[in-house]
């Protein structure tokens, strides 16, 4: 059975401001959960920091530091360089953590610096989808055609113009020996990923896929519904590499269209009004097929 | 024991003997030879030293901050544009309390781009919460890191450290240094061991949301903690001199102020020129001496006027200047001088920015030419002709 | 902790504790942790239950159920 039930103390403690049905720090509590109390974790600027650490109350049962927005993985890098230095390191295990935007934007340069110095660090990525501290803005990990508040939808616009960029694919070729995608709709999945990536010496990337209700819109029950169609319709394939090669990824029995994914948002809802919208729909179809293919999701 | 010594390598020896654990570093002339050399003594086993080399100086802060938080004495080195990029991790640093050390090779800030010394890069960070000491010459660059650590780490100051160095001037010159054993330096400078850091055995929230109900007291104990430095800041030169016999330190330095109807006020090297040119006017019969502001934060301003009280006419000279206002230092010290009894004549000179050199005779015209009609501002050795071919200044 | 998020809430969930079948999914997907068992009878404890709805929606047996709160 899992570890996830049997922890007595949530190493993320309830009483914080997150959002009531908040994806993220569900994820950030069954990671906690599954690292255990020897860690040290380095956090960016976004909801995570700012709703658990309202002085003077702090949700973080462990060693805990928020620095700025775009260094989480730099300060990292000096935490595991003094645990290093101490001779604790294989004892203390050190996770850098970031939304979307603090990881694939911002945060870009530090982070390629502490991949490339090839620390012992488990980075891992809470993936909203867009800035949602500041109000739901577009970062580059905004799926195609989501509307936000800085990629509207509109008369001339049908949301964001870009693709998610690859973050796994920037995190494998840095020569990651471990990279993978996890999800909340999965968290035993999760656990395990957790786990062996710490097991892992050198740098690490989990990407964790978290719905939000206020930003995607959707009632604040469909957190886990939402993570689960997104899974099931090969829009975010769940896979895990080790040294390069692709080790798992997580079978679809039957993929779901699309739709089902998409139409239960308000950031998706404007394709569903007219020819225009019915087009892109098709377009992310297409995506979702390219990657049932490219990872084998089915069969 | 004496050694010649590029004021880089002084950087170097001293730095290694107060230990780090955690050396971050990105090259940034005219700074690199400092951690080029720590580098040589990582990999030659001299240094037992976590050495990073960072992706930028923004990590390079970063890294240094994380070191620092989970208990490691931490160092870096920068200048100018390098400073710049990390002022977010400085004040970062300075909010989170944590005592670091960082060189700053002082050097001219972009743009355009200048690679020589002056001290506009270092007057960025001034309202920061850092404290800040400048070197008249390298001996006093190798002692003042040493006092460095010993300030930053006092348990009631906790707040980082920046020694300013002026950059090829003191960097790249070579100089006779009166080195310290390892075992004088661990007995002046005990190992860095903090109650608050990163460890499970005791979980701590570093970095935390402060509302307005909270953040205000957060600033209010940094400017305590700048004003009991000043007193630290006494204590370490006097320690210093108690455990190596000569005196180096304090927060500024009289230099033949007594009786002196002229005084200048510099810092940094300019500060050797100066003495150099004052002893020769001296011997001319002018009554002038020099005042070295050696920590400019906390800003020694008791000290300040007291050494000034007998001037009537006084020369700030200065390697910055806050453009749209004036010379950063002169109005500092004018300030500082409001409530003295006299009404001293005094007047800025702004001179050396982007490395133009500053010869004794210009510091000799200067002075020789003060009148209490100039203008608050005045260049040094400003050229008219480039004034009007190259740059956009309105014709008055 | 003072920040009793539970005033949040305008639905709390009712554990009715009568086909549950262990399964502890509530205890996982609860964002903020607060589900919790005492010899297998399944709570959420209220000084901090946002009423989000999650363990409802996701209970395999449906043995949680959303009340509106009256206060």
């Amino acid at each position: 059975m899992s570890q996830l039930a049997e922890q007595k103390e949530n190493l993320l403690a309830p009483g914080h401001n997150a959002c009531s049905g908040c994806g993220l720090v569900l994820a950030a509590r069954l990671v906690l959960n599954a690292a255990g109390p020897d860690i040290i974790v380095t956090n960016a600027t976004g909801c995570l920091e700012v709703t658990t650490t309202n002085y003077p109350q702090s949700a973080w049962r462990v060693p805990w530091i928020h620095s700025l927005f775009e260094n989480s993985s730099a300060v990292a890098s000096g935490i595991e360089a003094a645990l290093r230095a101490q001779g604790r390191l294989g004892k203390i295990k050190v996770i850098a953590q970031g939304g979307d935007g603090a990881t694939a934007d911002i945060g870009m340069m530090c982070l390629s610096g502490m991949w490339e110095r090839g620390h012992d660090i488990l980075y891992i990525c809470y993936d909203n989808e867009a800035y949602m501290n500041t109000g739901i803005q577009r970062s580059s990990l905004t799926p195609f055609d989501a509307s936000t508040t800085t990629s509207p939808s509109g008369k001339v616009s049908l949301g964001n113009p870009t693709l998610k960029k690859d973050m796994p694919a920037i995190a494998l070729a840095h020569r990651l020996p471990y990279v993978a995608t996890a999800s909340v709709a999965y968290p035993q999945d999760l656990e395990k990923k957790v786990k062996k990536a710490l097991s892992i010496p050198g740098p690490k990337y989990l990407q964790i896929h978290s719905p939000c209700p206020l930003g995607w819109g959707f009632k604040t029950s469909l957190t886990i519904k939402s993570a689960k169609a997104a899974v099931q319709t090969g829009l975010y394939p769940l896979f895990e590499y080790e040294n390069g090669k692709l080790i798992s990824v997580k079978k679809i029995a039957k993929p779901q269209p699309v739709e089902a994914y998409l139409k239960d948002q308000v950031r998706f809802r404007h394709l569903f009004r007219d020819e225009a919208g019915k087009t892109q729909v098709e377009k992310i179809q297409e995506s979702a097929n390219e990657n049932i293919k490219k990872f084998g999701l089915t069969g | 024991m004496k050694k010649f010594l590029e004021g880089s390598q002084a950087v170097a020896e001293a730095v290694k003997l107060c230990k780090p654990e955690v050396i971050s570093a990105y090259p940034i002339t005219p700074q690199t030879h400092i951690v080029e050399r720590l580098s040589q003594m990582v990999a030659d086993g001299e240094l037992k030293s976590e050495f990073i080399n960072v992706e930028s100086e923004f990590s390079a802060a970063s890294v240094i901050l994380g070191a620092s938080a989970t208990g490691s004495r931490a160092y870096s080195a920068t200048t100018s544009q390098g400073l710049l990029l990390m002022a977010e991790v400085l004040f970062n640093l300075a909010g989170m309390r944590l005592p670091v050390v960082v060189t700053c090779a002082n050097r001219s800030v972009s743009a355009p781009i200048n690679i020589w010394n002056d001290h506009q890069d270092v007057m960025a960070i001034r309202d920061s919460g850092i404290i800040q000491l400048f070197a008249e010459d390298n001996q006093e660059v190798y002692d003042m890191h040493l006092q460095a650590y010993r300030i930053a780490e006092d348990p009631q100051i906790s707040l980082p450290v920046v020694v300013n160095m002026d950059g090829f001037i003191l960097t790249h010159a070579y100089e006779p240094i009166e080195t310290l054993t390892q075992k004088e330096a661990d007995d002046f400078l005990p190992p860095y061991s903090p109650e608050r850091k990163l460890d499970p055995a005791r979980p701590g929230t570093f970095g935390v949301l402060a509302d307005p109900n909270w953040y205000l007291e957060t600033r209010y104990a940094m400017q305590k903690a700048q004003e009991a430095a000043k007193r630290v800041v006494k204590k370490v030169a006097s320690d210093f001199k108690a455990s190596f016999g000569k005196f180096q330190g304090d927060v500024i330095e009289s230099y033949r102020l007594e009786g002196a109807q002229t005084a200048a006020v510099a810092l940094g090297s300019l500060v050797g020129t100066l003495k150099d040119v004052i002893g020769e006017e001296r011997e001319k019969g002018k009554k002038i001496g020099l005042l070295k502001i050696r920590c400019l934060r906390p800003f020694p301003e008791d000290e300040i006027k007291e050494a000034l009280k007998e001037a009537e006419n006084i020369l700030i000279f200065e390697k910055a200047l806050s453009l749209g206002s004036g010379g950063i230092i002169f109005h500092e010290v004018r300030s500082a001088l409001y409530t003295s009894p006299s009404r001293p004549n005094l007047k800025c000179f702004v001179l050396g920015l982007g490395g133009r050199d500053v010869p004794k005779s210009s510091l000799k015209k200067t002075i020789e030419s003060f009148s209490p009609a100039m203008p608050d501002l005045n260049f040094v050795d400003l050229k008219e002709e480039q004034i009007k071919e190259h740059l956009y200044v309105p014709v008055s | 902790m003072a920040n009793r998020t539970g005033s949040w809430r305008t639905e709390k969930p009712l554990f009715l504790n009568q086909k549950c079948t262990d399964c502890k999914l509530c205890i996982i997907l609860c964002p903020d942790g607060v589900v919790f068992s005492v010899n297998k009878v399944y709570q959420a404890n209220l000084d901090y239950c946002k009423g989000c709805g999650i363990c409802a929606e996701e209970c395999p047996v449906k043995d949680i159920v959303m009340v509106r709160e009256v206060k």
